[in-house]
């Protein structure tokens, strides 16, 4: 299936013209200013599609505002974005919104809302009726492994996890092409994490999803990505599949990033040797 | 008490008018205006400075300064118009700052979500900000309910009927009973209205059902009956009843019911009582027509209304000067002279007096350092009393306003030892002081006139030729009596009136 995607760095033809309904990402020397801060700079890269590409950095590294401005939460101060060769900037930020899913860092699921309008809150601004809202609701629950019966709870009764699952049905809701994952799961405990990491993988592979997934765990990165761009100080260190970074950083910056999982895995090697920390 | 509960259903419909349509269009000012401070943040400073400047003026002041505000504009001066205005002011605050708190926040997180989902900026307002805001937004509601049904008791004194009528008629007139079925009455509606509020919000924001419908038709039924009732008058083509002003002392609700009784005797028009205005209130409310006809004393015009000064005035002089006053500034009728004075005239305990060996006001000057005075709310700012003290040169160690009821109280129980009283007060009597005889002739004569109107003067002569039959018709020991009888509980105003016109003859 989309196996060969990972490593390659370049979709098969086969695997393109199977995907030929997801969209190519193009960022073009963008840049954003926060007055004398130059969040980023002079950013350009492209995400192929039906691949997923995770911005990975420090805090401060400017990825979750690269990642706001393709949806125009942030405005560029300079630079453009171009969704299949379209032009952003040209169209109305809420219809833009409403054709790309985004799952927030702080979930955002609304409170006063049951779980059921909640994902529905897309399809209902696109004026679907509510016949299909109903069943794409019960589809999506099932997509996110929910009891389908959960629909009419109020979001305030689910746990994290819960949410977080509500959080990236929502998303999917209008069928968008495109998603957006700002550090979706930093805030779930490891198991959790682990769980829903693996749910989207799955997911994700299902509806064959272009996707720009923003993420600080080196780990995670290497789990998730078919291709790791590397932000530092509002620039792009080092773009490429995680065996490309692991065997040729570009920078001293690059290098110690990739190195952390492999030195970590050392560190609990010894512990379990019983070797005195 | 009976008396009392008969006047309920029109005091509690007048006040539900007043507090709810207030309300309303409180909440419609205030909630947009909040949203736009919101979305204009350099806005938001300046209004909510301007709505708490305006809840810093006391609240009877507020409604006050309605009435010569709406004059000036050439509206409804007295009446519903001023309370209703200045009620809806007051209840601004708590609502603009609580829709503006309530919207500030919401989570910033919750804010980036509407947006990110797709909303555009009015479908994140509608449907994320606003029901989000909305707990604080109806605590801010409540907060204004609780207020305006309070405050709505004030506007009584502007001349819009209320349950505040039981209160000041009833200080006045010291029938606790109604003072106590006036306060109970504001504070069950304010209760009532705050919990059907709650209520609401709750029943929205938990999805009960049946709480929300239930509140909302009660909420419906009150807003209904008080925008019916208050449209129905509108309505009705027939004419308006003869309004007549009473300001706010026993002498006042007896003469407006004496007024009032024989108009509807002697012409068959049905007639208004306005009571517990303002003194000065009643004189703007009459010259603008809202008011047809009322008692008002020749030294206070003279004073207050034509800013004369009051020294050595004779009393034929003033009458004359006052009547051709009036009526070429203002076009006001001076039907005719009731047939006593009512002048402020200090008193003090006849055994004090005694003691002293004080008859007169000028024998009060080697006293007045050891003494106190009181009067009433308006007394030590009217031109009289700067007559006195200028005349007499009197220095007293305080001067202490109070309201007129409890002054004869405090003289009697020693707090104060100099009255400014009513000469044909009955507590004068009762309270067995002595009235000092004024010897130099600081205080200008008070007789007591009737006013009217110059539309009725100019539509409904016979009304005025009428009125003129009770020219001279009351001395000021029957005034005195009448005044007594009220004070004493041996009737209500309107009895001792009806007695009145019963056991004379006037024709």
């Amino acid at each position: 299936m989309i196996k060969n995607v990972r490593g390659s760095g370049e979709l098969s033809p086969r695997t393109r013209s199977r995907y030929h309904n997801v969209v190519l990402i193009e960022l073009r020397e963008l840049s954003k200013r926060f007055g004398e801060l130059e969040a980023v700079s002079s950013l350009s890269l492209t995400v192929e599609p039906g691949e997923l590409l995770v911005l990975l950095g420090g805090s401060g590294s400017g990825k979750t505002t690269t990642l706001k401005m393709v949806n125009r939460l942030v405005e560029p101060s300079s630079g453009a974005i171009l969704l299949d060769g379209e032009d952003t900037g040209a169209i109305e930020p809420h219809a833009l919104r409403r054709r790309i899913g985004y799952v927030f860092q702080r979930i955002g699921l609304f409170p006063h809302m049951t779980v059921a309008e909640n994902i529905a809150i897309t399809p209902s601004l696109l004026g679907w009726d509510d016949e299909r809202s109903r069943a794409r609701v019960h589809e999506l629950l099932e997509l996110v492994e929910l009891p389908v019966d959960m629909g009419p709870r109020p979001v305030s009764e689910l746990s994290g996890g819960q949410q977080q699952r509500v959080g990236v049905a929502r998303a999917l809701a209008a069928k968008p092409k495109l998603m957006l994952l700002d550090e979706p799961f930093g805030a779930l405990d490891p198991i959790t994490r682990e769980r829903l990491q693996f749910s989207f993988v799955r997911i994700r592979k299902d509806l064959g999803l272009t996707a720009i997934f923003v993420t600080h765990d080196m780990l995670e990165a290497l789990l998730l990505g078919d291709r790791i761009a590397v932000m530092h100080e509002g620039k792009l260190a080092q773009i490429g599949t995680p065996s490309e970074l692991m065997r040729s950083p570009a920078t001293a910056y690059v290098e110690q990033l990739m190195s952390t999982p492999k030195r970590q895995a050392d560190a609990v090697e010894r512990l379990l040797d019983g070797e005195p920390r | 008490m009976s008396e009392q509960l008969a006047l309920l259903p029109e005091y509690l419909t007048a006040h539900l008018q007043l507090s709810l349509l207030a309300l309303a269009m409180g909440a419609l000012v205030s909630i947009p205006l909040g949203i736009v401070a919101t979305r204009i943040p350099w806005i938001e400073q300046p209004v909510l400075g301007v709505a708490s400047v305006v809840q810093t003026i006391p609240s009877l002041a507020l409604l006050a300064v309605m009435v010569p505000l709406l004059a000036a504009a050439n509206l409804q001066s007295i009446g519903f118009l001023p309370a209703f205005i200045g009620l809806m002011m007051y209840s601004v605050l708590p609502i603009l700052r609580n829709t503006v708190t309530g919207i500030a926040g919401v989570d910033p997180a919750l804010v980036e979500a509407a947006r990110g989902v797709g909303m555009t900026p009015g479908q994140r307002l509608f449907r994320v900000e606003l029901p989000l805001a909305a707990p604080v937004i109806v605590a801010g509601l409540r907060t204004s309910a609780v207020w305006i049904v309070g405050t709505a008791t004030l506007s009584t004194p502007v001349g819009a009927t209320s349950l505040g009528n039981f209160i000041f008629s009833g200080l006045q007139l010291r029938d606790y009973t109604a003072v106590l079925v006036g306060c109970v009455a504001a504070a069950a509606l304010a209760i009532l209205l705050d919990a059907l509020v709650f209520v609401l919000e709750q029943g929205v924001r938990l999805r009960r059902r049946t709480r929300t419908v239930g509140a909302t038709a009660v909420l419906v039924v009150l807003f209904a009956y008080a925008g019916i009732t208050f449209a129905l008058p509108y309505l009705d083509s027939t004419a308006r009843p003869i309004r007549i002003g009473a300001k706010t002392f026993t002498e006042q609700y007896v003469l407006s019911e004496l007024l009032a009784g024989h108009i509807e005797r002697d012409t068959g028009l049905a007639t208004e009582v306005l009571s517990s205005l303002g003194s000065t209130v009643a004189y703007d409310a009459l010259r603008n027509d809202q008011i047809d006809v009322y008692v008002d004393y020749s030294g206070t015009i003279w004073a207050t209304v034509m800013n004369r000064p009051s020294l050595g005035a004779n009393r034929e002089q003033v009458l004359r000067e006052v009547e051709r006053w009036i009526d070429e500034t203002h076009g006001v009728t001076l039907v005719g002279t009731l047939g006593f004075e009512n002048t402020y005239a200090l008193a003090m305990p006849e055994g004090e007096a005694e003691r002293l060996g004080i008859t007169k006001v000028s024998d009060l000057t080697l006293h007045a350092a050891n003494m106190e005075i009181g009067g009433d709310y308006e007394f030590f700012a009217r031109a009289e009393w700067e007559a006195v003290e200028t005349t007499y040169s009197l220095q007293f160690s305080d001067e202490r306003a109070m309201d007129a009821s409890l002054m004869y109280q405090a003289v009697e129980l020693g707090n104060v030892q100099v009255i400014a009283a009513y000469s044909t007060d009955g507590r004068i009597d009762t309270s067995n002081l002595r009235v000092l005889e004024d010897d130099r002739n600081a205080i200008p004569p008070y007789d007591a006139i009737l006013l009217a109107s110059p539309q009725l003067a100019v539509e409904q002569g016979h009304v005025i030729a009428s009125l003129a039959k009770l020219t001279d018709t009351i001395s000021a020991e029957t005034m005195r009596s009448m005044n007594r009888a009220v004070d004493e509980d041996e009737g209500s105003p309107a009895e001792v009136a009806r007695e009145f016109l019963d056991s004379t003859s006037i024709r």
